[in-house]
Order: structure tokens, then C-alpha cells, then sequence
């Protein structure tokens, strides 16, 4: 109980670079600079199964799962792997957009307050019960904190960060294999949010978290921490079967996390790695490698509640000393977008690529915001960066040199990520940290309403009376046109107020064996790393 | 003698509950206490209360380590605030496979430096002895995560002898050891370079004793006299220098095992560290204490069974 | 007798080429450590770059340089901590004797009991990171090894017949310990002191190797290390020229401790 309490707040928003998003929409050119080209598309499946007769695969990842309840993950990396085993009554389509799952349809309203699910028929669990209305009932109702004090444990569920009241009004059975869902105020993105609702048995939830059964493709097989999670086909699924027999997660922590699995990947026992940072492309041996930008926004996130960042000058001083493109020559070969506001570019709609030209540096012009805001001589500063990811490190070094030239004197401070989640997200205990921060549900209100003054994850603090108005204006409205242009004014308004340092987009890496089909990997516009597709040659 | 055992015994008891309380008071005197890290910056003050009550944080110091104590020693270590599980669960695991790296890392130890300490004494002076002593000041200087490194790059990824991936046991026992055999070898060979040095220092040190003059006297060959007087003498400080080396191995496993990711206590103590996740890090902090504390012991009563020379003062 | 001045003789040459190298890095080096070039990343060893450039196209020779003058620093300080402690501890407990020195050593004792380097994460992860709380942490741990060092010679030379005379004509207790004790034991402590000069090193770089030393931005050898790691296959001198840096280090100031130690006939 006191760790619901603990992650209620946060759920699954985090995403660090590496734990971060893929997806179809912009990125996800294919197939790029492996040494050997991956096969022609249209060959026929010669070889069922890799060399050596065994259809499993054993995939990388460079963070621990920090929960196995798909409800209370914290972690993006999380949720990530267990797209494989849960699903909501709706799950993320690669298009970025969310298709049926456990339901089969859904209505809407005219209000946009009423939502009507039907069941799909004949999904099972793993454990080969048929998924019920129950089922469906008591998993929203746990989402929407039925075990929690009725503060909801799905983050984009709650109304008032402040009480923890729900969006949602009522969660009841309608006709035979119908559930309602009664909102307080409409949301255009509803759909969206149900994708993190993911369904589990009735009355599941003092079990889930060590025998965890959903409806994905997989199920579970066992998992240690450090080590490995391993799960195998569910024979039962509803849907299109995976191509694997079994996926074995290993997971690699701590500062050595990508040099391991660099080092695995040369030595070819690892079949396929996810967000490798693009500055690896050559030394991964001779497996197919698929280029992709993350889907995330890195910056570094500036705590502006502290002095002396609570002076709109001094953000903007430091905006104008950094050299972004230097940055994403430095840590991404280049390859890396910038961006200029929290917002990344997969979000074709409602991305301002302009934004990113507005800062360049300016030394001139960040002496003078400096010396306005009363430090001609800079100031001391630390910039914590989670220690798990190389690339934030590296940004953070890079932006610590490119300081010193305005008198800035920074201090890298690497710490486990945990501590990160916990004391800097968390606990807001910072003065500034490089960071990677993606939308949990896809949408860009996520990327955007966190910033509200009063948001819970609004871990920046940044305050402002405009932003404040114009996002919650956005979020009620049923209008998309007017939804779309209060968006981007919320993201012209942190990025004239500096809020953070918005950098860039990260460039990655997908990385497969050569005896896996590279076009069998499926790219979304999230964070999902969808097992079920991927097959050998 | 028994008497002399016994007192050490006894001294042994006392010296573990010292250990096992300097790992106590030092997570309990932290600024801050478990409270926050495990209900969060949310609690109310109820909570808080009812927390601290039900985890005995109400309870005066002396009574929370006897408590402490007593859950300890029955393998109750209590819950990772990181993990959701016991750390005992969490830690069974990481123990197996720092132990198997241990064992081969001190049957490694045994095996290069004995023969080569007898070569080193039986051709004193002579050049295998120069190069080896060479060899041997090198090796000392080596850390042992310097030399875990260029064991990975030259036999993984040059000569792929391995794969630079750590094999769980789960994998097939073989495996697994064949794998551990090269963190273990990071771990061996500094220590077996000091191990060499002394076991030549003590034969040649017994080789100008008086009883091997009388050996020589009475006609036996150089061989048997090496062999059958000076190697028993030789191996007292070899022994119990072997014991001690128990605790660093452990040590020097905890910084061999993140080079080559063996999921071992070292690399989830590292994570512990990291994530303040204390009551793991006390978990481990004791137990190794108690390994060094014990090792020592061991060689202490060996030395005392193997050299009657020594009294029991 | 004649390996035993080698042994001396290689030991006080290397330390000293190592030693002005690193000072020279206080002073000089030939790049900015931390100036980065997209052009020169991987740059293979050179003329212009002779132990090569890193992955952000970084200079390693500028960047060992200062990395060896990080590493050098934390383990003086480190020592002199130690030392300072452990010889004013060691040599009261040892030239008065009694209850105070039985339980100042069983505390040494138990505090030996825990592996220096675990000690020494554990103090990192009650006090934070940062070069200070190592530097703190390693030298309050280095005192009880120093300090029973230190008790042990004086417990030796406490009886000699030197003492008594001195304290016959009424020479003070401190004079007799720091002027006339104290300079007879300093064979045994110098060998101490290249034996605690090379763990202070490696348990430096071991921390920041596995992450929980220095900052990133103030390069250390050990940091060097780990941040080579994954780069093994495509820069080898990456890993290399640190690696080697690092054992040049320990093997410079070990030999001057065997040398010391031969030359005098002291034990270890």
C-alpha cells in the first residue's frame, strides 16, 4: 500500500532516453548501416527458427523492471516489456494512434462524457479464463484507485493533482458484455489514457506483482531482478500469435549498462537491443541496425522554483550559452532533432520546428542576461543526470564545458536511476538534471500539461498564469482545431520563458541478429516494444 | 591449546557482535530514516506513526539492534524498499554466484602460486626466479578491474574464448564456471603474486634454518629436505595468509564482477548504494563482515594448529 | 644486495617520471581536457594526439594528464588523513599501553574486519558522492591499518634501552615520542606508506570506475576507464593509455617499497 501511495503520482510518465519511445510516424528509416544489409523483404521463411533449432530470442534492455504490476510501473522501460504480456481495452497501434484490445468497439457520447465498451469475444487470460466484465470492472476501478484511496493509480486518470480527485465519474456494467465509463469533463484523448488501464483478473492485485497474468501474446515464465525476465507464447491469444516461442529480457544496469550490452551484441548473444545510442552504429556486430529518433524530449530540466532559476533572465543566459548543435554532434553524431519546446517531432501535428531556432548561441547576449539578473560573474550549479544513461551524462558534461565560457561553473552529479525517479522527479530535489521526458499515452498533452504551475508532475515548477489558462482551456475543449492551436501556444510559452533547456530529440538504434527479419521489427509511436512480431528469417 | 581456541572463540563472538553493530548503528544513524524512502513525500502523520511503529523505529537503539539481530541471524533481513521482495529472496542468488566466484578465484590463487613460489625458493637467484620475481612485481601493480578488462578484450573479444556476457548458473553449471573462470582469474592473479613472493620469502627462510643444515648433514638430497621439512614450516604464514586473502577476494570480487557483469552481491550492492536501498546494503555489509570476521579466526586457530612453537598466550 | 638496489633504483626513477608528469599536468597540457572535436572522435594514437582522442574526439594524453593529477591528489590527501591519524593514534596507544590502547585497537580491529573498499561505498552512500566525502571516507579507513602499524614499532621500541635513558633524564613523553621514537620507525612506516599509497590509488580508481567516485567532468583514471569500456574493440587505446597510466603509478611506488624494504631488512 504505502508504495501505491508512493507511485500514484507518477505513473509511467518518466521516460529516460533509453526507456523511451520508437516509433513509424516520422523516424524509423529502415534498413540503415548495418555491415550486412538485411534481407530482401519478400524472401520467403526458409529457416523457422534460429541456427541452432530454438525459436526463442534473447533481447537487451539497459533498465530493471521496477515492478511486474502493469498498474503501478514506474519506469517507461517497464511498460515497455509489459506491453508483451497486458493489454487495456485499447493498446497503442504503430501509427501512433490506439486500436481495440480486450474491447472490440467503443461508443462516445455526443457530450463526450459517456463512454460504452463491448467486450471482445473469446479473450483469455493466461491462465485460460475468459476475460469478464468483472475482470474489466475491477481493473478500472483499480486504475482509478478502488485500492487506493480513490486516488487514481493511472496517472492521466486524475482531475486535481492536487486532491487526487478522479476524471472519472463512474465505472459500471452496461448491457451483457458492456462496460460504461462516466467522465466528470470531457477529454478528447480519453482512448488514450485507457491504454495504460491494462486488464487483469478480478481481485488480482495482491498477486499481480509476482504472478503477473494479462492477455498479451506472451505470458509470464519468471523473472529475477538484475538478470532476466522470461516470457513465453500464450497459445490462447485473441489475436495474430506471436512468431516466438520465447523472449528472454535480459537486463543490464548501472554505469556499464550500454558498454555490456555493446559488448554482447559484438559477441552476438544478444539477438536484438533497443535505443542504443547512435554513436554505437559501428561496433555492433553484424546484425541489421535500424535508425530511429526516441520519441522523447531531453533537456535539461531546470528546477525553476530555486535561485537562482526562479530568474526567467538566468534560463534564458544559460539557453543562449549552450551550443545546442554542438550537443547533438557530441552525443548523437548529429543525427539527433532539435526542438526548442517539450515537444518531439514524431508529433507531426503539433511540433514547432522553428522553436529550436530561436535560442543559438549568443555569449554576448548570455553575459548581458546574466549580468541583468545580477550574476555578471555566474554562478555554482549542479546538473544531476541518471547515471544508467550514457547520453544524458555525456549532454551533461558537454553543457557543463559550454557553461564555464558565461562564468557558469556546473557540476555533474550521475546517480542510479531509481534515485533519480525518486529524489529529482519525485521529490524535485534539484537544481537542474539532464533527462529525457515522453509521453506516457502518446498524446501531446501529455508532453504539455505536466508544466501547468499546479500539475503533479510538473517537477520543473515552472509557474506561469498564461500556460496555466491555456492548457486547461485546451484539455476541456471538444473542439480539435482550437485544441491544437492552445497546444502550441503552451509550447511558444516555455520556450520564451526558458522553462527548461529543450535540446533534442535523441537519435537511437534498434539493433537485430542477423538471423532475425528486420522487417519483422515493428516500430511505434511510443514506448512499446512489440515482441509478438518479430520472427527469424 | 583447547584453552587458547576457546578464548579466541570467545573473542570471535565478541568481535561479531561488534561487526554486527558498527552495520547497524551506521544505517541507523543516517540523517532521515526508512520512513520517507518507503511511504513517500505524500504520508500523513498517522501514517508515518503507524509506519514507524510496525518497523520498531519508536524503539530505543540498543532494542532495534537486538531485534535486528535476532531477524539476522534467522535469515530474516527484511524487505528491499527497491525491489519488492525480501532481501534475503533478493540476495540468495547474488551469494551463489560471488561464492562460486570466490571459490575459483582462491582455488586459482592456490594452484599458480604454490608451485610457483617452490620454483621461485628452489631456483633462488637463478634466472626462472628473476623473471618470475619480475613478473610478479607487474602483476601486483595490475588492479584487478584493469586486468579484468584486458582479460575481456583479449579473450572475448579477440580470441573469443568467451562471450563477454555473464552466464547464469540457470544456463548449464559448465557454462557458468567457464565463464566465472575469467572474472575469477582477475581476481587470482594479484593476489596470487603476493602469494608467490611470500611462500618464496618463507621457504628461503627456512632454508637457513638450523634443523635443514642438520637435514643436509645427514646426507638427505636437496628435494627431500624441500619436500619433507622446509615445505610444512614454509606453509604456516602461506596458510594463514591464504585465509585472510578470503576477505579481499570478496572485495576485490565486488569491483571484477561490474567489469564483467556477473549478477553477484558486488553489482547489486553497487545498485544498492545507489538507490540508498539500506537495508541491502546492511544486509551485505554484515555478511561480508562476518566472512572477513570468521577468515580471520581461521587463521588464527590454523596458525596456532600448525605451528606449535606458538603459545596460547 | 645487488636486486635490492634495483629494485630501489627502477622504483624511485619511475615514481619520479610518473610524479613530474602528473605535476607537470597541474600546470600544462597540451589540449583542453575537456575541449571536444567532432572531427578528431576515435582518433587514433599521433603525433598531435599520442595516446589518441575519445569518443567526443577529447585528447587522452591532456585528459590522463589530468586524470592522473585527480587520481594523485585524492590518494595524497587520502594518505595524509590516514597517516596523520593513524601515527598520532598508533604511537599513543602504543607507548602508554593500557585500557585505552586494548580498546582502540579491538575497534581497529572490528573497523579492519569490513573490506576497505565496501567501507568506503558505504560511507558513500550515507554521505553522498563527491570527491570530498571519498577523500573523507578513505582516509578516516586508512587510519586504524596506520594506526596499529604505528602501535606495533612503538610497542617494539618503547623498551629499548634508548627510551629508558631518555626517560631516566626526564625527557617528556611527547619529546621522546616524536624525537626519539618516531625516526627510528620510519623503514617500517615508509613501507607502510607505499603500500597505503598504492590502495589509496586503486580504491580511487575503483570507485569512480564503478561510478561512485569523482564527477564526470573532472576526469580521473578510474572514470577514464569505465567510460572506455564500451569502446574496447573500436579505440583500445582508449582503455590502453589510462590502464597503463594506473599501473605505472602502483608499480613505480611498489618497487620503491620493496627496494626500502630489502635495503633495510623490514618485513611487510
Amino acid at each position: 500500500m504505502p508504495k501505491l501511495l508512493k507511485r500514484a503520482l507518477l505513473l509511467l510518465v518518466v521516460a529516460a532516453m533509453l526507456a523511451a519511445s520508437l516509433c513509424a510516424c516520422t523516424g524509423g528509416t529502415r534498413p540503415s548501416t548495418g555491415p550486412s544489409a538485411p534481407a530482401q523483404s519478400g524472401e520467403l521463411p526458409t529457416q523457422p527458427g534460429a541456427p541452432d533449432g530454438e525459436n526463442s530470442v534473447t533481447v537487451g534492455i539497459a533498465q530493471d523492471l521496477d515492478t511486474l504490476d502493469p498498474h503501478k510501473a514506474v519506469n517507461a522501460g517497464t511498460s515497455e516489456v509489459l506491453f508483451n504480456l497486458f493489454e487495456g481495452l485499447v493498446k497503442a497501434s504503430p501509427d501512433g494512434g490506439v486500436i481495440p484490445a480486450v474491447a472490440s468497439d467503443w461508443d462516445v457520447s455526443p457530450d463526450g462524457l459517456t463512454y460504452t465498451f463491448t467486450l471482445r469475444e473469446g479473450v483469455t487470460f493466461h491462465n485460460g479464463d475468459p476475460v469478464t466484465v468483472e475482470d474489466v470492472l475491477y481493473s478500472l476501478r483499480r486504475c482509478n484507485g478502488g485500492e487506493n484511496d480513490g486516488v487514481p493509480i493511472v496517472s492521466s486518470f486524475i482531475l486535481d493533482s492536487a486532491t487526487g480527485e478522479s476524471l472519472i465519474r463512474s465505472i459500471e456494467a452496461g448491457e451483457g458484455n458492456q462496460v460504461v465509463v462516466t467522465l466528470a469533463e470531457p477529454r478528447l484523448e480519453f482512448p488514450y489514457f485507457l491504454t495504460a488501464a491494462h486488464i487483469i483478473p478480478a481481485d488480482s492485485g495482491d498477486t499481480i506483482g509476482s504472478d503477473p497474468i494479462g492477455t498479451g501474446p506472451f505470458s509470464f515464465v519468471s523473472f529475477t531482478p538484475q538478470e532476466s525476465l522470461v516470457v513465453k507464447k500464450y497459445d490462447g491469444y485473441w489475436g495474430d500469435p506471436a512468431h516466438l516461442d520465447e523472449v528472454t529480457f535480459r537486463i543490464y544496469t548501472g554505469a556499464s549498462a550500454v558498454n555490456s550490452m555493446v559488448m554482447a551484441l559484438q559477441a552476438g548473444s544478444l539477438d536484438l537491443v533497443i535505443h542504443l545510442p547512435n554513436t554505437y552504429a559501428d561496433q555492433v556486430g553484424d546484425g541489421a541496425v535500424l535508425q530511429s529518433t526516441m520519441k522523447l524530449v531531453q533537456a535539461l530540466y531546470i528546477n525553476n522554483a530555486v535561485k537562482p532559476f526562479d530568474d526567467v533572465r538566468v534560463r534564458q543566459a544559460m539557453y543562449y550559452a549552450i551550443d545546442v548543435p554542438e550537443i547533438i554532434d557530441m552525443v548523437c553524431d548529429g543525427a539527433g532533432v532539435p526542438t526548442g519546446t517539450s515537444m518531439y517531432p514524431a508529433q507531426q501535428r503539433y511540433f514547432l520546428p522553428e522553436l529550436a531556432e530561436v535560442y543559438t548561441q549568443d555569449l554576448e547576449k548570455a553575459r548581458q542576461l546574466l549580468a541583468d539578473a545580477g550574476y555578471p560573474d555566474g554562478f555554482d550549479m549542479t546538473i544531476t543526470v541518471p547515471s544508467n544513461y550514457a547520453q544524458h551524462v555525456d549532454t551533461g558534461v558537454v553543457i557543463a564545458d559550454q557553461l564555464k565560457a558565461v562564468g557558469i561553473n556546473a557540476e555533474v552529479v550521475p546517480v542510479e536511476w531509481e534515485t533519480w525517479v525518486s529524489a529529482v522527479y519525485r521529490g524535485r530535489d534539484f537544481q537542474t538534471t539532464v533527462s529525457g521526458i515522453s509521453a506516457s499515452d502518446m498524446t501531446a498533452r501529455e508532453m504539455l500539461v505536466r508544466y501547468a504551475s499546479d500539475h503533479s508532475k510538473n517537477f520543473i515548477n515552472f509557474s506561469d498564469a498564461e500556460y496555466d489558462e491555456v492548457t486547461a482551456k485546451a484539455q476541456t475543449t471538444l473542439d480539435e482545431s482550437e485544441q491544437m492551436e492552445l497546444y502550441k501556444r503552451a509550447e511558444q510559452i516555455l520556450n520564451e520563458q526558458a522553462a527548461s533547456l529543450w535540446l533534442q530529440d535523441l537519435c537511437e538504434l534498434v539493433v537485430l541478429s542477423p538471423e532475425l527479419d528486420p522487417d519483422s521489427f515493428t516500430f511505434y509511436c511510443t514506448y512499446v516494444l512489440d515482441m509478438s512480431s518479430v520472427r527469424f528469417k | 591449546m583447547a584453552k587458547s581456541i576457546l578464548k579466541r572463540v570467545l573473542l570471535l563472538i565478541g568481535t561479531l557482535l561488534l561487526v554486527t553493530l558498527l552495520a547497524f548503528i551506521a544505517f541507523s544513524v543516517i540523517p532521515g530514516d526508512p520512513t520517507e524512502a518507503v511511504l513517500g513525500l505524500e504520508a500523513t502523520d498517522a501514517q508515518i506513526a503507524a509506519f514507524r511503529e510496525r518497523m520498531g523505529l519508536d524503539l530505543p537503539l540498543w532494542q532495534r539492534y537486538l531485534k535486528w539481530l535476532g531477524e539476522f541471524v534467522t535469515g530474516d533481513f527484511g524487505d528491499s524498499f527497491n525491489f519488492d521482495m525480501p532481501v534475503a529472496q533478493l540476495l540468495l542468488p547474488k551469494v551463489g554466484a560471488t561464492l562460486t566466484l570466490a571459490a575459483l578465484a582462491f582455488a586459482l590463487i592456490v594452484v599458480i602460486s604454490i608451485p610457483l613460489g617452490l620454483l621461485c625458493a628452489r631456483f633462488a637467484g637463478s634466472w626462472p626466479d628473476k623473471v618470475l620475481t619480475v613478473l610478479d612485481q607487474l602483476a601486483m601493480s595490475v588492479p584487478g578491474f584493469v586486468l579484468g578488462i584486458g582479460l575481456m578484450y583479449l579473450f572475448a573479444l579477440v580470441l573469443h574464448w568467451f562471450r563477454p556476457e555473464y552466464v547464469p548458473p540457470s544456463a548449464g553449471l559448465l557454462p557458468h564456471l567457464w565463464y566465472m573462470l575469467f572474472p575469477a582469474l582477475a581476481v587470482a592473479i594479484p593476489k596470487s603474486a603476493m602469494t608467490v613472493r611470500l611462500l618464496r620469502g618463507s621457504v628461503l627462510g627456512e632454508l637457513g634454518q638450523d634443523y635443514v643444515r642438520t637435514a643436509y648433514s645427514k646426507g638427505r638430497s636437496r628435494s627431500s629436505v624441500l619436500w619433507g621439512h622446509v615445505l610444512r614450516n614454509a606453509m604456516i604464514p602461506v596458510v594463514t595468509f591464504l585465509a585472510m586473502t578470503i576477505a579481499e577476494i570478496l572485495t576485490g570480487s565486488i569491483v571484477v564482477e561490474q567489469v564483467f557483469g556477473v549478477a553477484g552481491v558486488g553489482r547489486i550492492l553497487i545498485t544498492s548504494i545507489g538507490n540508498r536501498d539500506y537495508p541491502v546494503v546492511q544486509a551485505i555489509v554484515a555478511l561480508v563482515a562476518i566472512v572477513v570476521v570468521c577468515c580471520n579466526f581461521l587463521s588464527d586457530v590454523l596458525y596456532r594448529v600448525m605451528d606449535p612453537r606458538i603459545d596460547g598466550r | 644486495m645487488k636486486r635490492k638496489n634495483w629494485y630501489l633504483t627502477v622504483g624511485a626513477a619511475l615514481t619520479a617520471v610518473m610524479a613530474a608528469w602528473t605535476i607537470l599536468g597541474f600546470f600544462w597540457t597540451p589540449y583542453d581536457p575537456s575541449a571536444r572535436s567532432a572531427a578528431d572522435k576515435y582518433a587514433l594514437p599521433s603525433l598531435a594526439h599520442p595516446f589518441g582522442c575519445d569518443y567526443m574526439g577529447r585528447d587522452i594524453f591532456s585528459r590522463a594528464l589530468e586524470g592522473a593529477g585527480t587520481t594523485l591528489t585524492i590518494a595524497a590527501a587520502v594518505l595524509v588523513i590516514g597517516f596523520v591519524f593513524g601515527l598520532l593514534i598508533g604511537a599513543l596507544c602504543g607507548y602508554y599501553g593500557g585500557a585505552a590502547d586494548a580498546v582502540v585497537m579491538r575497534l581497529c580491529d572490528a573497523v579492519s574486519a569490513f573490506p576497505s573498499i565496501l567501507l568506503a561505498l558505504v560511507a558513500i552512500a550515507l554521505l553522498g558522492r563527491g570527491k570530498y566525502n571519498i577523500i573523507a571516507a578513505l582516509g578516516v579507513l586508512f587510519v586504524p591499518s596506520f594506526a596499529r602499524l604505528v602501535r606495533g614499532e612503538f610497542l617494539k621500541q618503547r623498551d629499548r634501552d634508548y627510551v629508558k635513558s631518555a626517560k631516566l633524564m626526564g625527557v617528556s613523553d611527547l619529546r621522546i615520542i616524536f624525537v626519539h621514537i618516531l625516526p627510528n620507525t620510519w623503514p617500517v612506516l615508509l613501507s607502510g606508506l607505499t603500500i597505503g599509497f598504492n590502495n589509496a590509488v586503486l580504491a580511487e580508481a575503483s570507485m569512480s570506475y564503478l561510478g561512485v567516485g569523482v564527477s564526470p567532468t573532472e576526469p580521473s583514471l578510474g572514470y577514464m576507464l569505465s567510460e572506455s569500456q564500451a569502446y574496447l574493440l573500436k579505440a583500445p587505446w582508449f582503455t590502453a593509455f589510462p590502464a597503463l597510466v594506473i599501473i605505472l603509478l602502483i608499480l613505480g611506488v611498489g618497487l620503491v617499497g620493496e627496494g626500502v624494504r630489502g635495503q633495510l631488512g623490514v618485513e611487510p
